[in-house]
């Protein structure tokens, strides 16, 4: 009885402290993807940095303008497009389907770069 | 950097074709305050300092107008943290020259990120300008997050499609055309075929003495692909003009006075009022460049154009800003 009811006591506990201890991360299952992997572009003198990126699908590539002039980050295909970037403004963009990204500064049009997404 | 170059007499060339020695003596002085006019082929050019001996009165014509370009409000970084001064000096070297314009011409890049709050300082500015009409032609900077629409608005009034115009003043043909739209990736300045249709229209009927400029942002020939310093179908418009005995064609963009002439066609490019850029290939990017402060104002720039009726080509003469 002592016993019986220590033992059930000791499951209980070990039951709530596993609830406790998968609780938080089951719930973290449900509600978020797993952590999105992001890649950096450095744009700065006039280019982009580096000019072929290959990520992985689900990655957000991050553009930081790191130059003195304003640039902008627009796909050739219309995929994506930022607004102006001004010195140390960021423009994001998930790749959630594999391709060949081809894109350019609509400001400067000989910037050009690309991301390949596999 | 600039070298300077004395303000001294140059030479008149009384031969019958155009002297290559002086010609090329001019082209480099144009960067300084030299004028270079052209009377029947021959190319006579004077000095500042011996135009002003003169009273104003050799290059005065019947039609004197000014252009400035990329005055880049707003930018504020270390080549220039003052771009409101500089084209305030602009203004005041403008009200300041002998020969008073009638009108400005602004090639373009007015604002640098086109926010409402630069253009409209631009506008404050132009204010304290003696000749009080201004005539636009948008930059790549003009026009950014919106296609145009703002620039439109504020500049376009009487404009066609993405905002070329012409008009007429004492007999000259003014060509307003916009190259900064649409631009493709891997590409230089494009003026595309709606502009282009416009454009031969437009000239169709002119007699071909009829002096013309055209002006537009980005240069109207090719001066340096690798950066974009070019227009892909600027030969199409010139074909319009090749009637014409006198065809100017100012422009903007690249930060730097630059000339070219072929046959009865002379480019020129001005200097921004706001900061300057390197020259074709001398450095790795065509960013602002910066110099020592107390250099800039000689780096930054207008543009002074006179029209003798008789006379060729029109005087361009460009001036720094000390």
């Amino acid at each position: 009885m002592k016993v019986h009811v220590g033992m059930a006591g000791l499951l209980v506990a070990m039951v709530a402290v596993t609830v406790l201890l998968a609780g938080p991360r089951s719930v973290a299952a449900k509600a978020q993807q797993p952590a999105a992997a992001t890649a950096e572009v450095k744009v700065d003198n006039f280019s982009f940095g580096p000019g072929t990126l290959t990520v992985a699908v689900g990655t957000t590539v991050v553009w930081t303008n790191h130059d003195d002039i304003p640039h902008t980050v627009v796909s050739t295909e219309g995929v994506f497009k930022s607004k102006v970037l001004d010195t140390d403004e960021k423009f994001s963009y998930a790749f959630t389907k594999a391709g060949t990204f081809p894109y350019f500064c609509s400001i400067h049009p000989k910037m050009t770069g690309k991301i390949v997404v596999q | 950097m600039a070298e300077k170059k004395k303000d001294e007499l140059l030479h008149d060339h009384n031969n019958d074709g155009i002297d290559r020695r002086g010609f090329l003596k001019c082209m480099a002085w144009a960067g300084t305050g030299a004028l270079c006019i052209m009377q029947g082929g021959v190319l006579k050019s004077y000095s500042l300092s011996q135009m002003s001996q003169m009273g104003g009165k050799a290059p005065a014509g019947e039609l004197s107008f000014a252009q400035i370009s990329d005055s880049h409000m707003g930018f504020n970084k270390p080549a220039n943290p003052d771009v409101v001064g500089t084209l305030k000096a602009a203004i005041d070297k403008i009200n300041g020259l002998s020969t008073k314009p009638e009108f400005l011409l602004h090639t373009g890049d007015i604002s640098h990120l086109s926010k409402p709050e630069e253009f409209d300082t631009v506008d404050q500015i132009l204010k304290g300008a003696m000749a009080k009409q201004v005539f636009f032609v948008p930059g790549e900077h003009d026009m950014l997050n919106d296609d145009g629409k703002q620039y439109l608005e504020r500049y376009g009034k009487g404009s066609k499609g993405a905002g070329w115009y012409s008009f007429d003043q004492k007999g000259v043909h003014f060509i307003g055309l916009v190259n900064v739209l649409n631009l493709k990736a891997g590409g230089l300045g494009t003026l595309g075929h709606e502009q282009l249709e416009w454009m031969e229209d437009d000239v169709k009927h002119l007699k071909s003495s009829t002096p013309v400029v055209v002006f537009a942002h980005i240069p109207l020939w090719t001066v340096y692909p690798e950066w974009g310093w070019g227009t892909e179908d600027s030969a199409q418009a010139l074909a319009y003009l090749k009637k014409f005995g006198s065809v100017t064609v100012l422009n903007g963009h690249i930060h730097q006075t630059m000339q070219k002439v072929e046959g009865n066609v002379t480019f020129h490019t001005a200097a921004s009022t706001a900061f300057p850029q390197p020259q074709p290939g001398k450095a790795d990017s065509p960013g602002p460049m910066k110099v020592p402060a107390e250099q800039l104002k000689s780096v930054l720039g207008i543009t002074d154009v006179n029209y003798v009726r008789g006379q060729h080509a029109l005087a361009v003469v460009d001036s720094t800003l000390g």
